[in-house]
């Protein structure tokens, strides 16, 4: 058997206004086929406008596995949310 | 790995499901929760690319370029289909190419429905009606599975089935409307497919000895036997509408249970084809294996083309 195509993360804008949000993934040879493998695949009725592809391995992630979880640190920062701030209720536009 | 982190990790997935979150690929998860996964999702997928084929052989015979146009979208969809599932899969750790050589050796299935021949055009049009109806009350459910990648890939396929489930309807609608010898066409069409039909919610409950486990694990969401008579109820009406008959004389409403009575298709006959010895099963697996190997040439020439143009490139910068 032969190698196999690479694996490309597929990322497509809905329409204009949104982010690209990742929708899956396929296989290619090359960029320009993963750009149109995804359209085949992922935006068959309309689904977007725009598609980004890139190749899985370039992709650097968080891991779940971390024992002090990285997202511990904003846990304890509610002063990063406005409902942390009592206002009165009748000042307008607040 | 040491027993208190293994048993700290089998925590943390326990509460997840508890919580009805969602497991996602880079979590810990018990080993057979991940090969239950990749067997269920594999057999999904190669499905999909399987159940091309019945339809398929219709598209050149289509009898207007309005039904033929429909049935290429369709068949397209089901690739579409079997690469959002293939992608699923290999967010496990397993790769497409991985599962289609485990295909071609037999060590993995696919749907029992797609081991029955389409002979007859009628047969597209009640594909699409009870296969793609049966494979909606199956795949809903899935849509709301507690992995990930899977439930969303399952959202995709749910979208587009009801496309598959309406224009089959129309075109045994449209059949319906024409000649004595169309209607029988339906009709014979609909005794053939019934009981396969029936049989695509797998083995009856008492003899499905994974479920209670993949229902614990939130991966299955229904009973086979639930899902069974989800589909009878549900189509028994659309065969009112229709004019066709379901070829079974057990078929009755039951007033008290609120659910219709009906007979259970032959469960050795699908033993029979789960094993593989179905009608076109040997045929079936044959196209498959005949597609990737003509293909073999194209995957090389694609990747040895792209070896080139980075090469090219590569030199260009050292320039």
């Amino acid at each position: 058997m032969s190698a196999e195509w690479p694996l490309y993360e597929v990322f497509v804008r809905g329409k204009r206004g949104l982010n690209h949000v990742h929708v899956g993934s396929l296989h290619a040879a090359d960029d320009t086929m993963a750009v149109r493998n995804a359209r085949d695949v992922y935006t068959r009725r309309n689904e977007g406008v725009s598609i980004w592809v890139v190749r899985a391995d370039a992709i650097t992630a968080s891991s779940p596995d971390e024992k002090d979880p990285m997202f511990a640190p904003a846990g304890d920062k509610v002063y990063r949310h406005p409902t942390f701030y009592d206002v009165p209720a009748d000042v307008p536009h607040l | 790995m040491d027993t208190i982190v293994q048993e700290d990790l089998q925590e943390q997935f326990e509460a997840t499901l508890a919580r009805g979150d969602r497991i996602e690929p880079r979590d810990w998860m018990p080993d057979d929760y991940r090969a239950t996964l990749v067997r269920q999702i594999a057999q999904h997928a190669h499905s999909e690319i399987i159940g091309m084929q019945p339809e398929g052989a219709w598209i050149s015979r289509a009898p207007s370029l309005r039904r033929k146009a429909t049935l290429l979208a369709k068949v397209q969809d089901e690739a579409g289909h079997g690469l959002y599932l293939y992608s699923a899969a290999e967010t496990l750790g397993t790769s497409r190419g991985e599962l289609t050589e485990k295909l071609l050796a037999g060590r993995q299935k696919y749907s029992s429905i797609f081991a029955y021949p389409t002979p007859s055009y009628a047969d597209v049009g009640t594909i699409g009606w009870l296969v793609d109806g049966a494979a909606i009350c199956n795949q809903v459910p899935l849509c709301r599975t507690s992995y990930g990648p899977y439930g969303r890939a399952m959202i995709r396929v749910c979208k587009e089935e009801s496309f598959h489930q309406r224009q089959g309807f129309e075109l045994l609608m449209t059949m319906m409307q024409g000649t004595d010898e169309q209607r029988a066409m339906v009709q014979e069409s609909v005794d053939r497919f019934w009981w396969p039909a029936l049989m695509m919610f797998g083995p009856p409950d008492a003899d499905s000895p994974n479920t209670a486990r993949s229902m614990a694990w939130g991966i299955k969401r229904d009973t086979n036997d639930d899902l069974r008579q989800k589909f009878v109820d549900m189509t028994v009406p659309q065969a009112e509408r229709l004019g066709v008959r379901l070829p079974d004389d057990g078929l009755v409403w039951n007033e008290a249970r609120g659910h219709h009575d009906f007979t259970p298709p032959d469960w050795d006959e699908l033993a029979a084809v789960v094993r593989g010895d179905g009608p076109c099963s040997a045929e079936r697996l044959a196209h498959r294996r005949r597609a990737h190997e003509d293909g073999a040439w194209v995957r090389e020439a694609a990747l040895a083309f792209a070896a080139r143009a980075e090469a090219d490139r590569a030199g260009e910068g050292a320039r």
